[in-house]
């Protein structure tokens, strides 16, 4: 949902915009395996960053995920010239947020466009930052996805009917229904969601 | 109501059992009803259930019931305070004031000694928010070239908390920082949380909090002259995996907790989040009574876990029969024993943070390095915690090392000269920051991560390791048990 300007002074780019449809997205998927931490999400460095200026905002966002190593992530998330990722889907093992409890880290993967994470486990305090910001939906599978699916594959996560569909192969795997974290996420975190 | 507090030490064996008992001098009043009409049966509890029961003001919570929590403490620094006051400002207006800003605690610790422009104007920031709102305890520093012409300025936050006397039994301690369970070690409910509910807080000086089951650890036996609280925490780690606590309470018993003191006990729950945990918690005893009321008059009340409570596991370590460990690159659940690491050359040592910046920490390291003599072989970086600390790494005889502090000993074995107080290079920072690892080095730390990139350089090898360990491996010149230097 996007966020109000409060006055000239609050121009935030909005978090995950379904603009009212149905929660399903559809694009690239970014892979990853199991314990990626907040350090790997968001390096320490660029926490100089304040999360609730816009233009830091945005700077975090072309950060997210470039702690991960490069032998192993050959593929950037975010392109060295790019502010935004073209993979609005990030799949995760076991573990996913694990480390720091810096908010930075969900902030910097919604602000670079990433729209969803699909792991088998979360880190708890990544996994409610998620949830109090808005900024992504933490979706949760039994499937190892991480093994099954490779970066640049077109996904679709359908977090109504709890379903990610590959769509090259069309093959289903059955997700884990958000509850009630869902329409506070859609509501764009706690703050709105109690509005 | 005032407890009577006595210590009695229990034989060994009862497994899991908590040795203190105490007893009341004013017993709680009796309800003349039936229990079943008044609702007053209560649920066997963990301490970490009766701490949040009390706090959301219910006679008994379970495991997994989602609760208001009212909060003692909120801590923030100079990484997430300035977020958090961002969104506290959004959320609830220009004109809202702060809950209680006698309950904030400010401290900028992480990136301090640096010239990077933002982290300054972060320092910045908070000293116009501590304005602003009246808030009473912000540990400032204006004068970066000299720690010390900054009275108010303390260090890493954890530390300050506990030695300013913000810890407390029973009491509830969010801080927008993850190890903030920390303060577990005083039997009270502390752990990490975002800017959002930090804000959150700020505004209302509640929190929504599920309640944890307890996974019970119980440390049993006498600890070997070899090891440290470090190497117990890596032990259990290890053991259990960086998600073996994932959304529990580690709650840490038995006769090697109680002769702990509050700086090993700190060591130990520092670290629950590195398996994931919500929070650890150690039950208070007359060390934490002493420890605490020679900081603060306030007052306090300890809970402590019923004998019939439900534990979600129990664990139980015999210490006397542990050897030092390390967490080899990359995760802290990546136990190896030290002596089967001797063929890892290192580059560096590091002996700092929260972790592993203590007072203690450092009279240990100092005590293996006196006693073992010659030189480091590797650069050994010492970053004492805070400004108290680094005090007493210059002014305090290390025991048994004919009356030299700590600072001597680092001088006499070529260790580089203690920093300033933050928490430096534990998390990277900025690139100027001490110590900061910007090659691709091997070093042993006695810091809490060693995930990829944790130090600054993404290919750099960091193994956690206790301070004995640590100062084993400097003057090794590869990974040491601290065994091979000791009498």
């Amino acid at each position: 949902a996007k966020r109000a300007s409060r006055g000239a002074r609050l121009v935030v780019q909005a978090k995950v915009d379904l603009q009212g449809a149905p929660r399903v997205i559809r694009g690239k998927c970014f892979v990853t395996k199991d314990n990626i931490d907040t350090d790997q999400i968001i390096p320490a460095e660029y926490l100089t960053l304040v999360p609730s200026k816009p233009d830091e905002y945005e700077k975090l966002g072309s950060y997210a995920l470039c702690g991960l190593p490069d032998e192993e992530y050959p593929t950037r998330y975010v392109e060295v010239d790019s502010m935004k990722t073209e993979y609005p889907v990030i799949i995760g093992g076991q573990n996913f947020g694990c480390g720091s409890s810096r908010e930075h880290a969900p902030v910097a993967l919604g602000a670079s466009g990433a729209t969803v994470v699909v792991a088998e486990s979360y880190a708890r305090i990544f996994f409610r930052n998620c949830v109090s910001t808005g900024e992504l939906y933490p979706v949760e599978t039994d499937a190892r996805l991480c093994d099954e699916l490779e970066t640049g594959r077109e996904v679709e996560v359908d977090m109504v009917a709890d379903v990610l569909t590959d769509l090259a192969t069309g093959k289903k795997y059955s997700l884990k229904p958000l509850g009630d974290a869902g329409p506070v996420i859609d509501a764009g975190g706690i703050f709105e969601y109690a509005r | 109501m005032q407890m009577q507090r006595q210590a009695l030490r229990t034989p060994g064996g009862v497994a899991g059992r908590c040795p203190a008992r105490v007893s009341c001098v004013a017993a709680p009043p009796t309800p003349s009803r039936t229990p079943a009409s008044t609702g007053a049966v209560k649920r066997a509890m963990t301490m970490t259930e009766k701490i949040l029961a009390k706090h959301s003001d219910k006679a008994s919570v379970t495991p997994g019931d989602n609760v208001w929590t009212k909060v003692d403490k909120l801590m923030t620094h100079d990484v997430c305070g300035p977020g958090t006051f961002g969104i506290f400002q959004q959320e609830f207006g220009d004109a809202a004031e702060v809950w209680d800003p006698e309950r904030v605690v400010i401290i900028p610790d992480h990136y301090i000694f640096t010239a990077d422009p933002r982290a300054n104007r972060n320092v910045d920031i908070l000293r116009d928010v501590a304005q602003r709102y009246g808030i009473k305890y912000f540990y400032d520093i204006k004068d970066r070239g000299d720690f010390r012409a900054n009275p108010d300025y303390k260090g890493v936050c954890h530390v300050a908390l506990a030695q300013e006397g913000h810890c407390k039994p029973g009491e509830v301690l969010f801080g927008t920082d993850s190890h903030t369970c920390n303060a577990g070690a005083f039997g009270q409910f502390a752990t990490g949380v975002g800017n959002t509910d930090a804000g959150f807080i700020l505004g209302t000086g509640k929190l929504l909090i599920k309640v944890p089951p307890t996974m019970r650890f119980a440390l049993d036996g006498q600890m070997p002259p070899w090891l440290l609280a470090k190497d117990l925490i890596l032990h259990i780690i290890g053991e259990i995996s960086v998600a073996g606590a994932t959304y529990r309470s580690m709650e840490f018993v038995g006769d090697a907790v109680s002769q702990m003191n509050m700086e090993e006990r700190m060591t130990v729950c520092n670290m629950v989040v590195e398996a994931g945990g919500k929070n650890g918690v150690c039950p208070a005893d007359q060390t934490t009574f002493d420890y605490v009321e020679s900081r603060t008059s306030e007052p306090y009340e300890a809970v402590y876990s019923d004998d019939t409570a439900s534990y979600f596991a129990d664990y139980r370590f015999d210490v006397s029969k542990l050897e030092p460990v390390v967490a080899a690159p990359h995760s802290p659940d990546n136990r190896k024993l030290a002596r089967e690491c001797r063929d890892v050359r290192v580059d560096r040592v590091y002996i700092g943070s929260c972790t592993g910046g203590k007072t203690e920490d450092f009279m240990a390291a100092a005590k293996l390095l006196h006693g073992a003599g010659g030189e480091v072989k590797v650069p050994t970086y010492l970053v004492p915690a805070t400004q108290k600390v680094w005090g007493d790494v210059y002014t305090l005889p290390v025991p048994g090392c004919d009356g030299k502090t700590a600072a001597q000993i680092f001088e006499a074995a070529g260790c580089v000269t203690p920093a300033a107080p933050s928490c430096a290079a534990c998390l990277g920072g900025p690139r100027d920051t001490f110590a900061r690892m910007n090659e691709p080095e091997v070093c042993v730390s006695t810091t809490n991560r060693n995930f990829p990139g944790r130090m600054g350089h993404k290919e750099g090898q960091i193994y956690l390791a206790s301070p004995y360990t640590a100062a084993a491996s400097a003057l090794a010149g590869h990974v040491a048990d601290p065994r091979d230097f000791m009498a």
